[in-house]
């Protein structure tokens, strides 16, 4: 599947189908400080994601 | 995952509450969490008019949209820091949502551009009077943003800090000592001086993260992209640690916030010891007027460096 990160912007591809919480770990990002977009939609950590699945991981913490 | 008020598929999940919900359940926690946090502070009332402090981000838009959603008066500033194309992109961010979303329920956008009146964009100021940028910006947002709830006589003043800015400020404060800053850490700061508008922070019961969703799914366009001068901050570091804990310990980082604000309650109450210190150590700046514990303001203080060096560079 195709992952859309951010700070910086890139993409990268993983091996799916896989959970939401795998994908994370397997980025080493934290939860609580991200949230997973599949098109218009939030996904909770025990969705699975297929192979074919476009997703985005945002960050939600800022320093101001 | 299902959501546990009407069992639909959940959205988001929330181990702190040990709760998940769907799309609608979950715009009414948060419009929930905010009301609860405006009663119990006692922050506003429905005839109160409202400047809420916004900069293009996910918290400040949310704040905006919560509270016109929840009917209260609600204009909105915005404070151009001449940050080239980014305060370009976050300005046009909070344009588009005060156009499409806060014109329908009659609220209005104001904006400041520093470069107007300040002369200069935040980094050349900071490095004219040889403070950090961030430091420059925190002390040009609140003297702007308090001035503008004067000028224009705004009741009370609103800014977007959530769970995660005010535990993470709390985690500096301890790990410093700060005794001052932990006076003012609470989300309901009195006008307690002529010239000090009232200051409050509605979104303090949500975490950073549940801001994010409402933002996302109430389909605010925010600017996700982390400010160019943050790299590196402490609050950032701080934010980190407190949310591997929370991984760790669902309910950290509110037991943590809570738990002060609980604690300081019992001691004495924050506004009425805040009201005396302040009107003990304040009186008008000789040039602006603003409440100032020196004879100068920290911000004309600034302004007069700035003006110093500029000229020395300049030869003018």
């Amino acid at each position: 599947m195709q992952v859309r990160l951010s700070h910086p912007e890139r993409s990268v591809e993983i091996k799916g189908p896989k959970r939401v919480r795998e994908l994370l770990r397997e980025l080493n990002l934290i939860a609580e400080a991200h949230l997973v977009i599949r098109g218009d939609d939030l996904v909770t950590e025990d969705e699975l994601l297929a192979d074919t699945d476009s997703v985005e991981v945002r960050p939600v913490i800022s320093g101001g | 995952m299902r959501c546990i008020k009407c069992h639909t598929k959940a959205v988001i999940g929330l181990p702190r509450h040990n709760a998940a919900f769907c799309n609608p359940c979950f715009t009414e926690f948060v419009h929930d969490q905010v009301a609860r946090a405006i009663k119990a502070e006692r922050m506003f009332g429905k005839q109160d008019r409202i400047l809420v402090a916004v900069s293009g981000g996910k918290d400040s838009l949310a704040l905006w949209d919560i509270l016109l959603k929840l009917g209260y008066r609600a204009d909105a500033l915005y404070v151009n820091l001449g940050i080239g194309s980014y305060s370009e992109r976050s300005q046009q961010k909070v344009q588009t949502f005060a156009d499409t979303v806060a014109a329908t329920y009659g609220a209005t956008l104001h904006i400041h551009k520093v470069e107007q009146e300040e002369g200069a964009g935040i980094r050349e100021l900071a490095d004219l009077v040889h403070r950090p940028t961030c430091s420059t910006c925190g002390t040009i947002k609140r003297y702007q943003f308090n001035r503008a709830a004067i000028e224009r006589e705004y009741d009370v003043m609103a800014t977007g800090h959530n769970l995660d800015d005010e535990a993470a400020r709390l985690l500096g404060n301890v790990l410093h000592w700060q005794d001052d800053y932990l006076d003012k850490q609470g989300p309901s700061l009195p006008a307690s001086v002529e010239g000090f508008a009232k200051k409050v922070k509605p979104l303090y019961r949500l975490a950073e993260r549940e801001v994010a969703a409402y933002a996302v799914l109430n389909k605010i366009d925010y600017i996700v992209e982390e400010c160019p001068m943050a790299k590196g901050s402490k609050m950032l570091l701080y934010k980190d640690v407190l949310n591997r804990l929370e991984t760790e310990s669902p309910g950290t980082k509110q037991r943590f916030y809570w738990g002060f604000l609980e604690r300081q309650a019992k001691e004495r109450p924050a506004a009425s010891s805040m009201t005396e210190k302040d009107r003990a150590s304040l009186h008008p700046c000789a040039a602006c007027g603003q409440p100032t514990t020196a004879e100068m303001c920290s911000y004309c203080k600034m302004m007069a460096r700035a003006k110093v060096s500029h000229s020395r560079t300049t030869g003018s």
